[in-house]
């Protein structure tokens, strides 16, 4: 394979970077606050999705760069993901953009995030993943600090110091992999775990015990998610929004890839092992999320610990290890789908509202269907699809993830699924509090408003994909398991 | 056709929403239409219903979700037997009712009858559905338009009930689902009838903790003690039309919950668990009867007599005969009519005298004769009066489970003689006596939508004490396959 035919591959990725590149050299050749950022951004995505397309259409796959990274369904299922998140935070943010002096830095440090998660995704190998997962992660450090604010510089040294422990911890794992089974590469490790070696259980262990600590840090699971409450609420709501999603998203990518390609999915001694412990942090995040989720106040806050809950639920995808079903893969994959649109929906609705209200307590978003019915509706939709209850996206996320659970056929899953529902009617108290809030209390203040043009086509691009997944989920849940099935040990 | 009763309502709430702000009030036209089309569609499915025919009638099915790789098919699957006939002829019949008792409304109007609707939907749809998935899908919808009901039109501690309602019903059902999942998933279909046919004999977990996993749903939802709390509450701070269904289709499900999931799939287990549920009944029907005596507000009162009268559901179901089961899902529909009636007088009175308390009203008969007299028939058809429905319903559960339950049914006939006190106490309080100086002005029920909503009940009430054999007819096609599980195999 010659070089270009490689660089091919990871075609999406190269766009994405190399348009963050344009999009500063922009900066210095067009004239100052008056350079099209925004639409470069969006072209700039859109050629990704292009060639990511093309990937799917074409049939590209298999292995490129001496096995380091991997062309595959799976793969481009997330890279389109991160693309369809990265657009709507563009265009979501094009007004709060417009306050801060540092536009072109904003929007490229946007695409070396999408670009180097998307060459996460790609990632077969563990230096290349290790790479890519501290590339996204520096950029997503800088994002939080960007505004330069005390609260966000804040936000964004918590972010960065907890970042960096994750990473030690993930990189010592990552030494006890290559230690043990001597590969980096995620073949190598499976052809050692598949054949057998019992004696190595220990050091594996240690191994992937390590590595989810890291991972766990990405997908915001309990007990490594401490920094989410703090920077939810210090740093700047856009890239919140963006970091909710999309980092989530890239940590449950990898941790797919890892642990079903790299450690055998069912397929070995090992499997029971991991997922019994994703199975425990799922109930942790759920129990700790949900419960602290009660009390707060802040809105930002309350997201923040629904993210940890939401992360406990998506977990139980990865506990759902069964052999020869992709169910809990493409549960995780199909949950994380609906995830990015409603919680982006919901993040984007809070920003155009206390955009307005000037404040991010609860209390203040009383009466506000009076004030703006559109954005009071488009939350509480959201927060329904949150909850689960139907005909959102999230009901179905919800129950095809329990199902894939209860499929795998463990005793202990179906007392984790049991906790899960039971999590669903805590979560359902804080929720639907909030839309109560909005829907049934009267208003302080009678002034009307609606959200910018940018903003309304976002949420309603984010509505009608939770409503349209929640009635017509087959094409998406086809998606998600056809790209689930390439994770499989051929 | 079915599914046009199901999207009538739907439609209309669609409609209701998107009227013009100033032409408000005509979304009570529109509710009044489509629950009037939908009540229409009603009658004709039960009218040309042919009991004499085994299996589903007007059946619409099609699959809704079946993903390539197997593993999570659920279908939109809805059609009558002689047990949801009835039960979607008293929905649409309530449905009208309700709409016709909320014409006063004047706050938030479009949003209201739009709920309303909705909330008639989610209805049809548990009674409708065939398939598990699709049936807890429906069961969820309903938790919302309920929810804002209560939070947003509701007197009194209106959002503590609203929310208590909601958790009592998300908890129930959560376990729900985990019990459908594990017999779904264990028999590889959700489909009603074809669970039926092969009651699971084994799954991952003990089958009784599957029964009762899914019987919480249901007992929460009758409901019975102890579960029961979340009833009084509700009803007492939701509005009128609110209580009326409520009382009047909502508590049903609980009970066609039992009758079409749990006994016939898991016969054994309610065979075993049989004077489990006679006790509970038993002890349901006195508890409540002795605490309705105490009530000193007209609506609490009236929603204690329903946990009292409930428990005779349950008792005739604990039998697990042709005739106890006939008279259960006879009960269901007589005491949806009588308590939807009680109901929608207790609504009147209190838009007169504006007071719910028993013991301030005195000698109302003289002011409102015609309401009095209703009342009065509401009530001896509540108390099991002979001629009127009421006492057939009760009497065949009585003659069912006699054999089967001596002592729990000797507990129910004593509950009717404590019936009978709090209900003619009630009537001697607020109707007889001297005439209070205070109540002069008001005047009777003079508007035409009060004079349908209680002349349609009526006739119903007095029809089916008649001719019982107008519903029981139905019934018996439907409850006969049912009873033929448990008389052929224990």
């Amino acid at each position: 394979m010659t070089g270009w035919e490689q660089v091919y591959h990871i075609g999406p990725a190269v766009t994405l970077l190399g348009g963050a590149g344009v999009v500063l050299l922009a900066d210095m050749i067009l004239p100052r606050g008056r350079a099209p950022f925004a639409l470069l951004t969006l072209l700039v995505l859109a050629l990704a999705a292009g060639w990511a397309i093309w990937h799917a259409n074409t049939g590209t796959t298999g292995p490129s760069f001496d096995g380091a990274v991997v062309t595959d369904r799976f793969a481009l299922f997330f890279i389109f993901l991160f693309i369809a998140a990265t657009a709507a935070v563009t265009i979501a943010s094009t007004d709060w953009v417009k306050k801060l002096d540092l536009s072109a830095e904003y929007y490229a440090l946007l695409l070396v995030a999408a670009g180097s998660m998307s060459l996460l995704v790609q990632g077969n190998d563990l230096i290349l993943i290790f790479v890519a997962l501290e590339t996204t992660a520096l950029v997503q450090y800088v994002l939080v600090g960007l505004t330069r604010r005390d609260r966000s510089a804040e936000a964004g040294i918590k972010y960065l110091i907890s970042g960096a422990v994750a990473a030690g911890l993930m990189i010592y794992g990552f030494a006890f992999l290559f230690g043990t089974t001597g590969a980096t590469s995620l073949d190598g490790i499976a052809s050692f775990v598949q054949a057998g070696h019992e004696e190595a259980r220990l050091p594996l262990t240690l191994g992937f015990v390590l590595v989810a600590a890291g991972f766990g840090f990405k997908m915001a699971l309990v007990p490594f998610h401490g920094w989410a409450p703090d920077v939810y609420q210090g740093g700047p709501t856009p890239i919140i929004s963006f970091l909710s999603v999309a980092s989530k998203a890239g940590g449950f990518a990898i941790a797919l890839r890892l642990f079903y390609t790299g450690l055998g999915g069912s397929e070995t001694f090992i499997s029971e092992d991991w997922a019994m412990m994703f199975g425990v942090l799922a109930v942790a995040s759920m129990l700790f999320g949900n419960i602290a989720a009660l009390v707060q106040t802040d809105l930002r806050r309350l997201l923040g610990y629904s993210s940890i809950a939401q992360a406990g639920n998506i977990a139980i995808g990865l506990a759902a290890v069964s052999t020869g079903s992709t169910l809990g893969p493409s549960g995780v994959m199909f949950f994380l789908a609906t995830y990015v649109a409603t919680n982006l929906g919901a993040f984007f609705a809070v920003i155009a509202i206390s955009q307005r209200i000037g404040s991010y307590e609860i209390g203040d978003y009383a009466g506000l269907i009076r004030r703006s019915p559109m954005l009071a509706a488009i939350l509480m939709l959201c927060l329904l699809s949150l909850t689960g209850i139907p005909p959102t996206a999230g009901f179905i996320a919800k129950i095809y993830i329990f199902n894939s659970a209860v499929q795998a056929g463990e005793q202990w899953l179906i007392v984790l699924v049991a906790v899960a529902v039971v999590n669903t009617a805590v979560s359902a108290y804080y929720y639907l509090r909030l839309a109560r809030t909005m829907i049934v209390d009267d208003a302080k203040d009678e002034m009307t408003f609606r959200p910018t043009l940018s903003m309304q086509v976002v949420l309603v691009f984010a509505a009608v994909t939770v409503i349209f997944v929640g009635l017509v989920p087959a094409p998406l849940i086809s998606a998600a398991q056809r790209a689930a099935e390439t994770l499989q040990i051929q | 056709m079915v599914t046009l009763f199901l999207l009538l309502p739907l439609a209309g709430a669609l409609l209701a929403l998107f009227l013009p702000r100033e032409r408000e009030l005509d979304a009570r036209w529109i509710a009044l239409l489509f629950s009037g089309l939908a009540f229409a569609v009603s009658i004709v499915i039960f009218v040309t219903f042919d009991p004499d025919q085994n299996g589903y009638q007007f059946v619409d099915q099609f699959t809704w979700i079946n993903p390539s790789g197997a593993g999570f098919e659920v279908q939109y699957f809805v059609g009558v037997d002689g047990l949801s006939a009835p039960m979607v002829l008293l929905l649409g019949l309530l449905s009208v009712v309700a709409v016709l008792v909320s014409f006063n409304i004047d706050e938030r109007v479009k949003e209201y009858f739009a709920y309303l609707l909705l909330l008639e939907t989610a209805v049809a749809g548990v009674f409708l559905s065939l398939d598990l998935i699709q049936f807890f899908l429906f069961w969820e919808l309903e938790l919302l338009p309920m929810y804002m009901l209560i939070s947003i039109w509701g007197s009194g501690r209106n959002r503590y009930s609203a929310m208590k309602f909601l958790i009592y019903t998300l908890a129930g059902s959560a376990f729900m689902l985990v019990g459908f999942l594990v017999i779904g998933v264990d028999a590889g279909t959700f489909e009603i009838s074809a669970l039926t046919e092969m009651p699971p004999q084994d799954a991952l977990i003990p089958l009784s903790l599957v029964f009762w996993a899914i019987m919480i749903a249901f007992l929460v939802k009758l409901p019975v003690f102890p579960v029961h709390t979340w009833l009084p509450d509700a009803h007492t701070d939701a509005p009128t039309a609110v209580s009326v269904m409520l009382a009047g289709v909502l508590l049903k499900m609980g009970g066609y919950g039992i009758l079409r999931i749990a006994l016939p799939i898991l016969p054994e287990q309610a065979h075993d668990f049989r004077f489990v549920l006679a006790a509970i009944a038993g002890f349901s029907v006195l508890y409540g009867a002795v605490i309705t005596l105490q009530q000193r507000d007209l609506k609490r009162l009236i929603a204690y007599s329903s946990v009292s009268h409930m428990g005779y559901v349950l008792l005739g179901i604990a039998a697990l005969g042709a005739v106890g089961l006939s008279g259960a899902a006879l009960q269901m529909f007589t005491h949806g009519t009588i308590t939807g009636l009680l109901f929608v007088m207790v609504g009147l009175i209190y838009e007169r005298t504006h007071t719910r308390d028993i013991t301030s009203m005195s000698g109302l008969m003289h002011r409102m004769p015609l309401i009095g007299t209703v009342m009065l028939i509401a009530g001896l058809a509540s108390l099991g009066l002979p001629g009127l429905s009421g006492f057939v319903a009760e009497l065949t559960i009585f003659l069912g489970a006699f054999d089967a339950h001596p002592a729990a049914t000797i507990a129910g006939i004593f509950g009717v003689v404590l019936a009978a006190g709090y209900i003619l106490w009630m009537v001697q309080r607020i109707f007889h006596g001297p005439a209070d100086e205070k109540w002069a002005d008001l005047k009777d029920a003079n508007c035409w939508w009060e004079h349908v909503a209680m002349g349609s009940l009526v006739v119903v009430i007095v029809a089916i004490g008649i001719f019982p054999g107008i519903i029981t007819d139905s019934i018996e096609s439907g409850i006969a396959p049912i009873a033929q599980i448990f008389e052929a195999n224990l």
